[in-house]
């Protein structure tokens, strides 16, 4: 009797030292944690971050406001407004251009199915992935946000486009710090906020 | 009812001398979720136990409905959180079915999908031990399972570019092939895990403490098991080697040598050991799945009918944008019909009930979870029990709730 239960204990305290034994030899192994955010982790190329608008070379936007994007979404996220592109000052080298571009990031889910829908390679995700905001306003990016800067000079001509998912996007746009949206945060989709513009820029 | 004088906290529904109605949860951190439990108890011991359900329900079968059947992929890959290639399969393999392309799907593709399969079966066991370690006060584990786990996150990231829901498996194969470097990636994940498995094994199955808390607690008969529809893991813990892989192969699963890990106990401790076999079993599988990685091929179907042509052609052909318009804008349609299809998710049977009538969105699309089936047995298995082993039994259940609400 006495003899099982010394043997009992024994077998408890090794399986125990065991356990620390573990624990313990895992202090002079390399760290998986690293210092965020003084160190950043490297996302894969294809990681589904924010979204970017781009240009090509000669700083003309690819975006020819089809609405493919708008129309592949799940989450309804994307509102494009088209329009014609006026003979002297060409905004992308198609017939239209996107007047209005916004992406809603709290309805988007990051599904990446507005980049396989876009034609011209326009829309891209970025491995960007710090938006966190005080506002909800501030979710809702426009062209102006989302658009390369003309002077980063990314991008491709156009029959130079890559194939597939792209992999190496250039420099990534500097996202501005954010501004205040003159339209408060509507949980509704943007688009049907926007119907009435669309409206009022048609009849124009 | 007498009530006592002082006012009763928030989670005290009734009390009456020592029996009481104590509402556990949704805010409960061992319910896993958002889980509220209605329990009548009589001092520490459990006289009945309600789960009441619903806390999490998003509409996902509903919102399914709205969408192509494309995009649908998209919000059905949420539902089980944890394992979201297990949804995206299923859903897959259901409206291939529908579509008559089942036979059409590359090889290479089938390989990959497997691979992710399994992998997303250690992530999500990798989760669940994490968790139920914490349950029961052994919060180191924890650490190690998510680090396990972030190398498999880093794989779906790297393949499908995002960590928890990649939208990689499509109806028709994969979005894109595997990237440069994912099999030098694989490889030492492969190489890495058999040392980390006996790290994990050797910090709680042979501890005392844990072993005294899960042996012979929340013990489900075979009978039982079978009455309360319980799948997966649970199941073979009560000693029924029933798993879908196995019993109705799919995605090439019966070209794969693996066990089906069975044990007679049916304890929590039974159902531990079970899932810890199943990790290295899905390991076994990941080897093999890896060596028939090494011949190219494509990944998706070619069919005009359900993808869209590669982008490359797009501008190079007239035909090639506007199919590539027309499957984007207005989706695919499917014949009408209907079709169950089931695939073993880590925490069971994961069926999904599709039907079609011929339109580009689907008409209906139910889910079996079987998350939403094992927690149910909670009925059954906690009377009796007391308060601090119905949380074991709740983690031995390992349900996850995106999947039961839904």
């Amino acid at each position: 009797m006495q003899s099982s239960t010394i043997k009992k204990n024994l077998y408890n305290v090794g399986a125990i030292l065991k356990g620390l034994s573990i624990t313990f030899g895992y202090m002079f192994r390399k760290r998986p944690t690293i210092q965020y955010p003084s160190v950043k982790k490297q996302h894969a190329p294809r990681f589904h971050g924010l979204h970017e608008l781009r240009r090509y070379g000669d700083g003309q936007e690819r975006c020819i406001g089809c609405e493919l994007c708008s129309s592949a979404c799940p989450a309804n996220a994307i509102t494009v407004i088209g329009a014609e592109n006026a003979p002297g000052d060409r905004v992308s080298p198609g017939e239209r251009h996107a007047a209005r571009y916004e992406i809603d990031e709290l309805r988007c889910i990051f599904c990446g199915m507005c980049e396989e829908a876009c034609p011209t390679d326009a829309i891209v995700l970025t491995p960007r992935f710090e938006m966190a905001d005080y506002r909800r306003g501030s979710f809702i990016y426009d062209k102006d946000r989302l658009l390369v800067p003309i002077d980063a000079g990314v991008g491709a001509a156009p029959d130079e486009r890559p194939g597939g998912i792209p992999g190496d996007l250039g420099r990534v746009a500097d996202i501005k710090s954010t501004t205040d949206v003159a339209e408060g945060y509507s949980a509704t989709w943007r688009g049907e906020i926007l119907k009435t513009q669309r409206r009022g820029l048609a009849s124009q | 009812m007498t009530m006592s004088t002082q006012p009763l906290t928030p989670e005290i529904v009734s009390q009456e001398g020592n029996a009481m109605v104590l509402s556990m949860g949704p805010q409960h951190p061992s319910t896993h979720g958002v889980l509220q439990i209605m329990l009548e108890i009589e001092g520490e011991t459990v006289v009945k136990a309600e789960p009441e359900i619903g806390y999490l329900h998003t509409g996902i079968e509903k919102t399914a409905e709205n969408l192509f059947w494309s995009q649908a992929q998209t919000v059905i890959e949420r539902m089980d959180y944890l394992a979201p290639e297990s949804n995206s399969l299923c859903y897959a393999l259901a409206v291939e079915r529908l579509l008559g392309i089942t036979d059409g799907i590359p090889e290479r593709a089938r390989v990959i999908r497997v691979l992710f399969m399994e992998l997303t079966r250690i992530a999500s066991h990798c989760v669940w031990l994490g968790t139920h370690g914490i349950d029961l006060g052994a919060i180191s584990v924890f650490f190690y399972c998510f680090d396990l786990r972030e190398n498999i996150l880093d794989l779906q990231e790297a393949a499908g570019g995002a960590r928890m829901h990649p939208n990689y498996v499509r109806v028709g194969g994969l979005n894109g092939d595997l990237p440069n470097g994912f099999l030098a990636k694989l490889d030492a994940f492969i190489e890495k895990f058999p040392g980390r498995m006996r790290d994990l094994r050797g910090l709680l199955q042979a501890n005392p403490i844990f072993q005294d808390r899960t042996i012979g607690v929340g013990i489900l008969s075979p009978e039982a098991a079978l009455e309360w529809n319980v799948t997966g893991p649970s199941l073979r813990g009560s000693g029924i080697g029933y798993d879908v892989r196995k019993a109705f192969p799919y995605t090439g699963y019966d070209s794969y040598d693996f066990d089906v890990p069975v044990r007679s106990e049916g304890d929590a401790y039974a159902r531990f050991l079970v899932r810890l076999d199943e990790m290295e079993q899905s390991h076994r599988i990941v080897e093999q799945a890896r060596r028939r990685l090494d011949t190219p091929g494509p990944v998706l179907i070619d069919d005009p009918k359900v993808t869209a042509p590669p982008k490359e052609t797009i501008a190079l052909s007239m035909e090639a944008l506007i199919h590539h318009f027309k499957i984007v804008s207005e989706g695919f349609r499917v014949p009408p019909g209907d079709v169950y299809q089931s695939v073993e998710s880590p925490r069971g049977e994961l069926g999904y009930y599709v039907v079609s009538t011929g339109g580009n969105r689907p008409y209906r699309i139910r889910t079996r979870p079987p998350s939403m089936y094992n927690l149910q047995s909670v009925k059954g298995l906690a009377p009796g029990n007391l308060i601090a082993d119905l949380v074991v039994i709740l983690g031995s259940l390992d349900p996850v709730f995106g999947e039961v609400d839904r």
